[in-house]
């Protein structure tokens, strides 16, 4: 029988997320509209949501994650910011910069969302450090490949992961020959017969 | 049944003359991809926000174009909201009528502004007819107990 190995996977979810396996995604605009749709968009791609209207707001938000930064707190994570460009108060922009001089927060992938398309605003935010720059109205196809991208450091996890499901399903021995090398990662239904175990 | 048919033929023929005279965009296709059993309501509900938000711009565009010094970066900002909201739903017609519009406004020029006024709340009013019908046709199709055909 095959052994299983699980290589050291590259820190872009913590462990802890993986007991929800979702991603988490803030998204800023300040249109109810448009928050409404990015808000279904997320949900219909098996993402988390969060939906503020404002920079200051995401802000607050976030600055409240790193105050209580530690294991027990890591649903409150987030994996990528969306944000808008052009809003009253603080642009997208301006948030971006926030973001990726912040010590605490620069890690986490932010994308820009604009109705315009201008060169230079595409290029100032992607000189700043932005991920992507998405043209409204976002279409289900641009979040997709978002999400793709996002989870790209845990492909070798993924693939691992669909491996072993394939086995359990195949009535193969549920239980992993080396337990210090393996997880169970099941990130649509919990697995019935193999407990969750972490990563040590 | 004769009477679900005939109201899913209604159904067909009033979307695509919806989409044929730029009512309507692919956008509004996308919202309808996003409506499933878990969110049966979903274009619905985000055509009401849209409805709502609109009304709140429209108003506030009346009050800033009626001042005595017409506050013209005002009046854009209000307009690229509407744009982008009916973008989001795709409201074709109102999005051009709001492109014309913000381009009087970096003119400053207020002539321009109240026409483009008068014409975003006409395209305004048509397009809310237009969805509202729409969705009374849905409603008669599902109460008859069809289903709604899928364009």
């Amino acid at each position: 029988m095959a052994r299983t190995v699980w290589r050291e996977s590259p820190k872009k979810l913590e462990v802890s997320d993986r007991s929800s396996a979702e991603l988490h995604v803030l998204a800023v605009d300040d249109s109810l509209v448009d928050r409404r749709v990015i808000e279904r968009l997320l949900k219909i791609s098996s993402c988390k949501v969060t939906a503020v209207e404002s920079g200051s707001r995401a802000l607050q938000y976030l600055g409240l994650d790193g105050n209580k930064d530690s294991i027990g707190f890591q649903d409150l994570k987030v994996n990528l910011i969306m944000t808008d460009y052009s809003m009253p108060g603080m642009t997208g922009y301006e948030l971006l910069k926030k973001i990726k001089t912040s010590s605490t927060l620069s890690k986490i992938p932010v994308v820009i969302m604009s109705s315009e398309n201008i060169m230079a605003r595409i290029d100032r935010c992607l000189e700043e450090g932005a991920e992507d720059f998405l043209l409204k109205p976002v279409k289900l196809s641009d979040v997709k490949r978002l999400k793709d991208f996002i989870l790209k450091g845990e492909e070798t996890v993924e693939e691992k992961v669909t491996t072993h499901k394939r086995k359990l399903t195949d009535g193969h021995d549920a239980s992993p020959e080396s337990p210090s090398s393996s997880i169970e990662y099941d990130p649509s239904s919990p697995s019935p017969s193999a407990p969750k175990r972490p990563r040590l | 049944m004769d009477g679900v048919v005939q109201l899913q033929r209604q159904f067909i023929d009033y979307t695509t003359s919806l989409y044929e005279e730029k009512y309507l965009d692919e956008q509004f296709r996308q919202l309808q991809q996003l409506q499933d059993e878990s969110n049966p309501d979903f274009v619905v509900e985000v055509v009401s926000l849209f409805f709502d938000d609109s009304e709140r711009i429209l108003n506030e565009l009346a009050n800033a174009l009626d001042q005595q010094s017409v506050d013209f970066k005002r009046v854009d900002a209000l307009v690229h909201q509407l744009k982008g909201s009916s973008s989001s739903i795709g409201a074709q017609r109102i999005q051009k009528m709001c492109i014309a519009f913000r381009n009087y406004c970096e003119e400053q020029n207020i002539e321009g502004c109240l026409n483009c006024m008068q014409q975003v709340k006409n395209e305004y009013s048509l397009a809310k007819n237009k969805l509202e019908t729409l969705f009374k046709i849905e409603q008669q199709i599902l109460a008859a107990g069809g289903s709604i055909p899928v364009l």
